[in-house]
């Protein structure tokens, strides 16, 4: 079975009574190690399925099993606790706690998992130095750039040591310099980390430094 | 694993408007409740404060105050010849017979009038119970129309400062000193010698109450239960310290319950006051609360960050209210005490205790107040959440 495996997935939306579907029977396979990038025209469904890779919503109807565990039955608190150990979610517009600095924000994810406050401390000051951003520490997101705000957030997602990252559109808000240096990185960890990436990007020039490239069209995937 | 505290502190410093506001009506509210309550816990700490355990109350059965009592000469000797009444060297019973009265006096500086207390005693006899210590003037002198005024009334009361004369039932008495007793209700009353005053309001008769110190405080029970079934006294005793303090129950009844009610009507819109702030708050982080979710904080945790956090504000407010309330500890008031019908003054105690209640009620509030807030932004779908702002 491939490390990220989507069978026959079937996602609907209700609004207003009216059924909606975004996922008509989609299936995807990705290996471990690969680097995905996930591209279509806005509304076609990208987050959608990234939402669904990472636990974050549930199918219609479908399987969907990440690194050998099936997901798709999978209870909310069940697939919260899942989460913190699986999946290293990127977000378009970073998602940092603003009251938090840097270090803080990259430790939350730690405070899930059993280690006592200088481990923590140890590992997310090692994952921002390798972000980059080793003397930012006591930063808070407002102190910081575009670019910082989404590399802190890259060292938040890998932190806990996620068997997938998962990014929405991590470059969208970002001008070209940034955004290279955020490509770079992601690309870095794939292939010093051999982290499995799955990157939605809008931008064919990001989409290049993917190992594959995955279209998605009204649902369902186009060649 | 919980979401830290550091993160709830900060957003409510991010807010300073919004917590001050909120941190306001809880403060408000429990300065209401403390003020009632430090009025309830002063009114029976003074009257609590005026008896003690070794001595023994006795009032007429049936009487429920001082002044409706009465005793007669005949069972005073029966009382103070019980075996376990206490002697004094000179082998004279530790006994205290008292004529006790009401008479009403205007106010000063104030419109209207009130009843005040006033005790005939013998200055040796009353010892056993308390000695006045006098602060202006001195004491009276036993057989004339001599008075002492407590402080507590002296300088509320019209005649009756030192040197003033005081008519009792249209005749002269001379105000020669001021007296205090640590704060106990005698401080609210007027003494005088027993010999001169119960003439004057035609109570040569007898007493209205005794009190007797017990060589054996503890056989209080057994001695109370062979009076009250004597046939010739007729009478009810009880320890003075409990007596003194049951005459407070009412009156401090009412005055809590009357604080309760305007505390809870208030608390009702700092507890809104809250829940709006919370609700505000749980709004404007939508997309953060989404991302700890994702993050895999449980619900649980989301929630009770959230619940924590509007306890902090309303701890703000608790500690705000507390140090509103603060400078009313020890100002003098009074009020009637409904027992006796006859004017008490004592002062506002805000306690250590009153004052963790009061700190405890924020925090509760607080908690209810964020508790509805907490449960949404727990409940958020998390889709949808990163979505919005
Ligand atoms: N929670 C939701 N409720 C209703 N409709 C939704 C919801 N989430 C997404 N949709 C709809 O699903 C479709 C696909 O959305 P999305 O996956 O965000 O597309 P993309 O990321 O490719 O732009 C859109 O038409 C969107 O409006
Ligand atoms: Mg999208």
């Amino acid at each position: 079975m491939a490390w990220v495996e989507v069978r026959e997935v079937h996602k609907q939306y209700q609004r207003e009574k009216q059924a909606i579907t975004v996922l008509d029977g989609l299936s995807l396979q990705i290996e471990e190690g690969e680097f995905v990038a996930l591209m279509g025209p806005s509304g076609s469904g990208k987050t959608t399925l990234l939402n669904l890779i990472g636990g974050i919503d549930s199918p219609t109807s479908g399987d969907i099993s990440v690194a050998g565990t099936n997901i798709a039955r999978l209870s909310g608190a069940e697939l919260a606790r899942w989460r913190s150990n699986t999946i290293g979610y990127i977000f378009q517009l970073y998602n940092l706690m603003p009251v938090l600095t840097a270090l803080q924000n990259v430790e939350l994810p730690l405070l899930l998992h059993k280690m006592n406050g200088a481990e923590r401390r140890k590992r997310a000051t090692f994952a921002l130095e390798l972000v980059g951003l080793g003397d930012r520490l006591g930063h808070y997101p407002r102190q910081l750039s575009g670019g910082q705000e989404q590399r802190v957030a890259i060292a938040r997602a890998l932190v806990s040591d996620p068997k997938v990252l998962l990014a929405d559109e991590p470059t969208g808000d970002l001008d070209r310099k940034s955004g290279e240096e955020v490509l770079q990185l992601l690309e870095r960890l794939n292939t010093e980390f051999k982290k499995t990436i799955v990157m939605v990007t809008h931008d064919p020039h990001a989409a290049e430094r993917a190992h594959r490239l995955v279209h998605l069209d009204k649902g369902v995937l186009s060649a | 694993m919980a979401i830290p505290f550091a993160y709830n502190v900060r957003n409510v410093m991010q807010r300073p408007v919004a917590t001050l506001t909120t941190a306001i009506g809880v403060a408000l509210t429990i300065a209401v409740l403390l003020a009632a309550f430090a009025l309830a816990e002063g009114f029976r700490s003074t009257l609590s404060s005026t008896g003690s355990d070794a001595n023994v109350l006795i009032l007429r059965d049936g009487a429920d105050s001082e002044v409706t009592s009465g005793l007669s000469l005949e069972m005073a000797s029966i009382l103070s010849a019980h075996p376990n009444v206490a002697l004094a060297a000179s082998g004279r019973p530790l006994a205290s017979f008292e004529m006790v009265t009401t008479i009403n006096l205007p106010r000063v500086g104030q419109k209207g009038a009130s009843n005040i207390k006033v005790r005939g005693l013998s200055m040796d006899d009353i010892g056993m119970r308390i000695t006045p210590k006098i602060v202006e003037g001195r004491t009276f002198t036993p057989g004339t129309d001599e008075i002492i005024v407590g402080d507590r009334i002296a300088p509320r009361f019209a005649h009756c400062r030192v040197g003033d004369e005081i008519k009792l039932q249209k005749r002269p008495f001379k105000v020669v000193g001021r007296f205090t007793t640590e704060g106990s209700s005698f401080e609210s009353e007027i003494w005088g010698d027993a010999r001169a005053l119960a003439p004057v309001f035609h109570r040569e008769g007898g007493y209205q109450i005794g009190v007797l110190r017990m060589k054996d405080p503890s056989a209080f029970e057994a001695m109370k239960k062979e009076w009250e079934a004597d046939p010739r006294l007729g009478i009810h005793a009880e320890r003075e310290r409990v007596f003194y303090e049951s005459q407070s129950a009412g009156t401090t009844g009412l005055i809590r319950g009357l604080g309760i009610f305007i505390t809870a009507i208030m608390a009702i819109g700092a507890l809104f006051g809250a829940a709006n702030t919370m609700f505000a708050a749980v709004a404007n982080r939508g997309r953060e609360i989404a991302t700890l979710l994702v993050l895999g904080f449980s619900p649980i945790a989301v929630m009770t960050s959230f619940v924590v956090e509007s306890t902090i504000v309303a701890l703000i407010g608790g500690v705000f209210g507390c140090l509103i309330a603060l400078p009313i500890n020890g100002i003098t008031t009074s009020t009637t005490n409904f027992q006796s019908f006859s004017e008490v003054a004592f002062q506002f105690r805000v306690t250590p205790q009153l004052l963790v209640t009061a700190l405890v009620f924020s925090a509760v509030l607080g908690a209810l107040g964020g508790l509805f807030p907490a449960v949404r932004a727990a409940n958020q779908p998390l889709a949808r959440g990163l979505r919005g702002g």
